[in-house]
């Protein structure tokens, strides 16, 4: 180095100002309020966070997006409604669980809006949604015969030439007879290949329509319905009845709108012919349309088989609307007692279905729909049938117990019932439980009531549907089931208070005598919300218990965790005192049935996640109950624990951490943390967690002291010290280290912990070197990050044992050693940061002090030889960066620095030394000529000495200022 | 050069009353130059045709010995002398007043197998010698007056509601064989409106064996008159099912019925012919074995 060495030396400030007491003390800086700190790298664009002492405490990570400051950042929050996943499975639910999770979520609000719309339609699930939940429940493996004539591969019939008409009809009748005889099939199907087969008839249907063969598509249709009153395969008859009403349907609106578009109607006023319109009155119909309409009706009249005829009239009702106004009701009411004449009771019931969900389609909303209620009242007129020879017979033979065999009508009763239901009184509810109980309270008919009416209807006479269950007798829809659906209702409007603790006993009393634990998980599961709505904790206890002792034996749990599971989160969802849940014998029980891990994880997870509150706990019971769910969840982390969840997971147990609050007993609180390092030291994120709150305790603690340490807080700080110091390592990220080392020197040193300060900073100095890394990533942390330390450093007093600035000279060691990308000049940057911070040491006092702490200025109290080291040090660091800058070659980091550096030693230098003036002129030209000069910045610089030039009345840098040139 | 003839009729329905004017237009397109032709006469016929069941006679004297037909309406008009129409289309009108030949009445359309009475109007072209002469026919159809039967011995007022009883002991077999089973129903009335549905219900009381369908069958009863005496013959038009399978016990099922246009018509008396109605009402069991029971009505225009 010896020639081009250059020798430093700083500027010392002599404005001193001596105060009325004698003091001697700094000339306050010109203070501006910034929003950035002054040495923070340009680069960085992300938030370094800086550690305001005493300030909330955050987790250590560097970056917001890796370290979530609370919980309620976005993907929590995502977390705490329902993805969309659940949201799906939920509208695969049946409507009262569905309602029943709706009312979770939103509790009084879905109320409020039941209230607001009494319209006729509204508060009913339509048939389209239903539709998909039934096709995919009524399923079958055998195989379904199918009977039709239009399925054959291509059409036989080949159309002629036809030259005269009496070619025309013969080849007509010709066609006819060939659809009518001779090509019928029979086909064996299987369930896919029956569904494709229906399919192909729609596309038949609708093709024979376009080509003008409408006898061709009345005797598809015809076909189709024929098909429904055929029960071979029993559990797949509801799919059937979608599928092949589905077509009824079109064939329904393609005559309708045929006739609609056909009926030349002339707009009074206007002559040319057009289609009626959509809302079309009755004498706005031309006689053309009504003859034709009627040949149609003329036509279906005559289908001599009864289910067939029903059907296709059914399809066709929405025409009766050409004919006359008063057709239409007549032909609803009179289909509804034709209906019984249908033998099986199931074929009738889904007629039943289709007659509401067609006729409800085609009249008017506050048409008279007592074809609704006669439907029902058929259904229940008819009921015995349900059990008469015939269906016996045909359940043995198609091996189909029972229950199974009642459920196929749900669908189409919950459908009925749900059309009266959505707008009827409360006389009708009574009116149909009477009849209901007539036929000894049949479980089918009052499974459908209770999932059809309104769940406030239902819940106020729970009583009396508990009892009517009890006396229930026939074998049909399973007590279980009939329990389920009462506390669904139950859930959604609770029952009058009066009766709820008899509710409660005489429903126990049931669900505890379901031996099998898949019923009786499915009933516990719908009652548990209404137990925690309404029972105190020894209640919801006693039901925890009850769940554990009936799925214990033979781990029948395994099973069922899914039902366990929806417990758990309604309970969660619904308890009003968290803790107390926590403090309750069976809860911890009940979660520790989840053996499988993933499971358990899950479901520890979710009862964290919701105790999200910011209520403070110091229960020990409650932190014990914390800490092991948190353990849970910690232990379930591993090397294949995937990065989000791996974030998750350490998000909640931080978030508990912070929960846990001793108040002021701060031993205890520095013991918890103790523990729960014990316990979670996987995580990262929680370790960092655990140092800032210690921090934050240690500075907790010297606030309410102010700052007079006794021997025992000067005890505890010192413990949670040397926590901070022992934790530090266990931690991964080598950012996360250097910056709690950093932020735990600080907090050391605020409470007068001089050795932990300086055992910390050297820590993380050692550590330094780990960051090295090929590509010089990390310079955009640790270029700030040096700076910041350094500003940290000033104040620092040095070790008496270790000589001057020790400390510094560690750092600027570590530093030289590290690799940089030179191309970069991070060290030439922090190398400027560090003359900085050396010509501030060289001042008599001071910018900023630690209380109670005595910095180097009063301990060196400016002595001669302290400057000359300094500005030793100083002089080596100019050389380094003299050298630095000339092998980086002309470039605009070069310039750049290179204007700095000249800033630096104009401002910092003592400018008295033609050497240095020489220096920064040469600097000035260095980056003037390469020519990459950021020459409005310069000229800015240029303007800015020329002031203070003036001001000052500094000739020395006049002269430099009149030197500088800002041409090349 | 293509000529078509058409006649296009007012209504739309197609039907008429005794005494009504039918009114309408001959349609000839043509798209030569000039459409000679050497006069067009429109014809409105209708005749009862009746036919002998080969079941009463020999087919041989079934074939010749129908019974020749006999006309109730026979008009002829001239549209136009020979002349020429003009290229393009040429709608002619017309109006013809429809009054039945002496001694004769407008019966009302039917299509039956025996007995047909069936209405025409007729539009002949006459061309020259060469060309061929041009023809089309075009059905329409007679509907009595609402209320004007013209069967004086039908009593109408005689209309009642028909309640019945079936089981093994009322069948005319004896029941032998028979299943022990009860059904009870009601029509509303023996002398239907043939514009109205035919109405009532049925009640299965008991039933041994499980019932495969109930139906309703409507019948037509056609008598002509022929050389060796009456020939009366029973027919199905149609057959309804009103109860599919082993239908519910003591539940009213209805019985609905719409009567077939043209299969249909108000029973009919005169001296040469009869057409006259029933409905079975069948029960089909499970073993196939079958019980019916034939109630007359009698149909009339209201």
């Amino acid at each position: 180095m010896g020639s081009n060495l250059t020798e430093w030396k700083t500027y010392i400030n002599a404005d001193q100002i001596i105060t009325a007491d004698g003091i001697k003390k700094g000339k306050p800086l010109d203070r501006i309020s910034v929003k950035d700190h002054p040495l923070k790298n340009v680069t960085v664009t992300e938030r370094i966070p800086r550690r305001i002492l005493g300030s909330q405490p955050s987790t250590g990570r560097t970056t917001p997006v890796s370290t979530p400051a609370s919980i309620l950042e976005p993907l929590s929050l995502a977390l705490n409604g329902l993805d969309p996943l659940t949201e799906f499975a939920l509208q695969e639910m049946d409507p009262l669980s569905k309602m029943a999770a709706e009312m979770e979520t939103s509790g009084t609000q879905v109320k409020a809006e039941k209230t607001i719309n009494d319209n006729l339609n509204s508060g009913m699930q339509p048939w389209s949604a239903r539709k998909a939940s039934i096709l995919s429940k009524f399923t079958t493996s055998e195989k379904i015969s199918i009977v039709t004539s239009f399925l054959s591969e291509g059409d036989k019939v080949v159309v002629k030439a036809q030259s005269t008409a009496v070619d025309k009809i013969q080849h007509r009748l010709e066609q006819l007879d060939y659809f009518e005889e001779g090509s019928q099939k029979k086909f064996d199907l299987s369930q896919a290949e029956y569904i494709g087969r229906i399919e192909q008839l729609n596309r038949e249907l609708v093709i024979a329509w376009n080509s003008e063969q409408r006898v061709k598509a009345l005797k598809i249709a015809i076909q189709c319905a024929k098909l429904l009153a055929d029960t071979d395969v029993l559990s797949f008859y509801p799919s059937k009845f979608v599928l092949i009403t589905d077509i009824l349907d079109i064939f329904g609106q393609l005559v309708y709108e045929r006739l609609r578009t056909k009926a030349e109607y002339y707009k009074p006023g206007s002559k040319a012919a057009a289609a009626l319109p959509e809302d079309f009155k009755l004498e706005m119909v031309p006689e053309t349309v009504k003859e034709t309409c009627l040949n149609w009706f003329y036509k279906i009249a005559s289908i001599r088989e009864l289910v067939p005829r029903i059907y296709v009239e059914m399809a066709l009702l929405k025409s009766y609307n050409f004919i006359s106004n008063t057709e239409l009701s007549d032909a609803l009411l009179r289909i509804t007692d034709m209906i019984n004449g249908v033998g099986n009771p199931l074929v009738a019931v889904y007629a039943r279905c289709y007659l509401c969900r067609v006729g409800l389609s085609v009249t008017q909303k506050n048409h008279n729909n007592g074809y609704l209620f006669n439907n029902f009242i058929g259904f229940l007129e008819t009921y015995p049938q349900l059990f008469n020879r015939s269906v016996k017979l045909d359940l043995i033979k198609q091996k189909v117990p029972k229950s199974t065999y009642m459920t196929l009508y749900t669908p189409a009763l919950d459908y009925i019932l749900a059309t009266i239901a959505c707008n009827a009184n409360e006389n009708v509810l009574n009116d149909l439980l009477f009849r209901a109980t007539q036929l000894g309270n049949s479980s089918l008919i009052l499974n459908t009531i209770m999932s059809g009416f309104k769940p406030s209807f239902i819940s106020d006479r729970t009583v009396q549907f508990l009892d009517m269950i009890g006396k229930c007798t026939d074998d049909g829809i399973p007590l279980y089931a009939l329990l389920r659906t009462l506390g669904l209702c139950i859930t959604i409007c609770p029952p009058p208070s009066e009766q709820r603790r008899q509710i409660l006993t005489t429903v126990w009393r049931h669900i505890v005598t379901l031996q099998k634990p898949e019923e009786y998980i499915s009933c516990a599961e719908a009652w548990v919300q209404f137990v925690v709505q309404n029972f105190a904790t020894r209640e919801i206890n006693m039901v925890f218990g009850d769940i554990i002792d009936h799925l214990t034996p033979n781990r029948a749990y395994e099973n069922h965790y899914k039902e366990l599971k929806a417990v758990i989160q309604k309970v969660l969802a619904q308890i009003q005192d968290f803790e107390l849940l926590l403090a309750m014998d069976n809860f911890l029980r009940l979660i520790d049935l989840f053996q499988q891990e993933s499971i358990r994880v899950e479901v520890c997870k979710s009862v964290l996640t919701q105790s999200n509150s910011d209520l403070k706990t110091n229960d020990p019971v409650v932190t014990n109950a914390l800490m092991f769910l948190c353990g849970v969840l910690h232990d379930s982390v591993n090397a294949l624990t995937p990065e989000d969840e791996y974030k998750q997971i350490g998000e909640i147990l931080c978030n508990i951490i912070r929960r846990v609050d001793y108040g002021r007993d701060f031993e205890q609180q520095l013991s918890f943390y103790v523990e729960a390092r014990g316990a979670f030291s996987n995580i990262d994120a929680v370790l960092a967690q655990l140092i800032q709150c210690v921090n934050s305790l240690s500075v907790n603690t010297r606030q309410i002291i102010k700052g007079m340490h006794t021997r025992k807080t000067g005890d505890f700080v010192r413990a949670c010290a040397v926590y901070c110091f022992i934790t530090v390592p266990s931690i991964v990220s080598v950012k996360t280290r250097l910056q709690l080392y950093l932020l735990s020197g600080r907090v050391a040193l605020f409470n007068e912990c001089l050795g932990q300060a300086d055992a910390c900073f050297k820590a993380a100095f050692s550590i330094i070197p780990e960051l090295q890394d090929d590509h010089g990533k990390c310079e955009i942390f640790l270029v700030p990050y040096i700076k910041e330390f350094l500003s940290t450093l000033v104040v620092v007093p040095d070790n008496p044992e270790r000589g001057v600035l020790s400390l510094t000279r560690i750092l600027l060691n570590v530093l030289r050693c590290f690799e940089w990308n030179k191309q970069n000049g991070s060290l030439t940057t922090i190398y400027i940061s560090v003359i900085d911070m050396m010509s501030t040491m060289n001042q008599e006092v001071y910018p900023y002090h630690i209380d109670k702490v005595e910095s180097n200025d009063s301990m060196y109290g400016s002595d001669p030889k302290f400057i000359s080291e300094v500005n030793n040090i100083c002089s080596i660091l100019l050389g380094e960066i003299l050298t630095q800058l000339k092998e980086m070659g002309p470039c605009r980091r070069q310039s750049q620095l290179a204007t700095e550096l000249f800033i630096r030693v104009v401002t910092r230098g003592d400018i008295n030394s033609a050497n240095r003036i020489t220096l920064a002129l040469n600097l000035w030209q260095l980056s003037v000529k390469n020519g990459y000069a950021d020459v409005k910045y310069m000229a800015r610089t240029k303007n800015y000495f020329q002031k203070v030039a003036v001001s000052k009345n500094n000739k020395i840098l006049q002269q430099l200022v009149d030197k500088l040139n800002l041409s090349q | 050069m293509s000529i078509t003839l058409d006649i296009k009729l007012k209504r739309v329905d197609k039907v008429y009353h005794e005494g009504d004017n039918i009114t309408g237009v001959i349609v000839v397109t043509s798209n030569s130059d000039f459409f000679k032709h050497e006069g067009i006469t429109l014809t409105a016929e209708g005749s009862v045709n009746l036919q002998i069941s080969s079941k009463n006679v020999g087919i041989i004297e079934a074939f010749y010995n129908s019974i020749k037909p006999i006309q109730l309406l026979s008009i002829t008009c001239d549209v136009t002398g020979s002349g020429k129409l003009p290229a393009g289309t040429t709608q002619i009108p017309f109006e013809i007043p429809l009054k039945a030949k002496a001694n004769q009445y407008l019966y009302e359309t039917y299509h039956g197998v025996y007995v047909n009475i069936s209405y025409a109007l007729r539009c002949d072209v006459k061309r020259s010698f060469l060309s061929k002469d041009l023809q089309k026919q075009q059905q329409f159809l007679i509907q009595y007056k609402p209320g004007k039967n013209p069967n004086p011995q039908i009593i109408t007022d005689d209309s009642r509601r028909i309640t019945f009883d079936l089981s093994p002991a009322s069948l005319a077999s004896g029941g032998n064989g028979a299943p022990d089973f009860l059904l009870n129903g009601e029509f509303e009335t023996n002398c239907c409106n043939i514009t109205k549905p035919f109405k009532g219900f049925l009640s299965l009381i008991k039933c041994a064996v499980p019932i495969r369908s109930i139906e309703l069958q409507l019948v037509r009863v056609e008598t002509c008159g022929c050389a060796e005496g009456y020939a009366r013959e029973a027919t199905e038009i149609q057959n309804i099912q009103i109860g599919d399978g082993d239908v519910s016990q003591k539940i009213n099922i209805p019985i609905y019925m719409i009567f077939p246009r043209l299969f249909t018509c108000p029973t009919l008396i005169t001296k040469n012919f009869k057409i006259e109605f029933e409905v079975n009402i069948v029960i089909v069991f499970q073993d196939d074995h079958l019980v019916t029971n034939n109630f007359p009505i009698i149909l009339v225009r209201e």
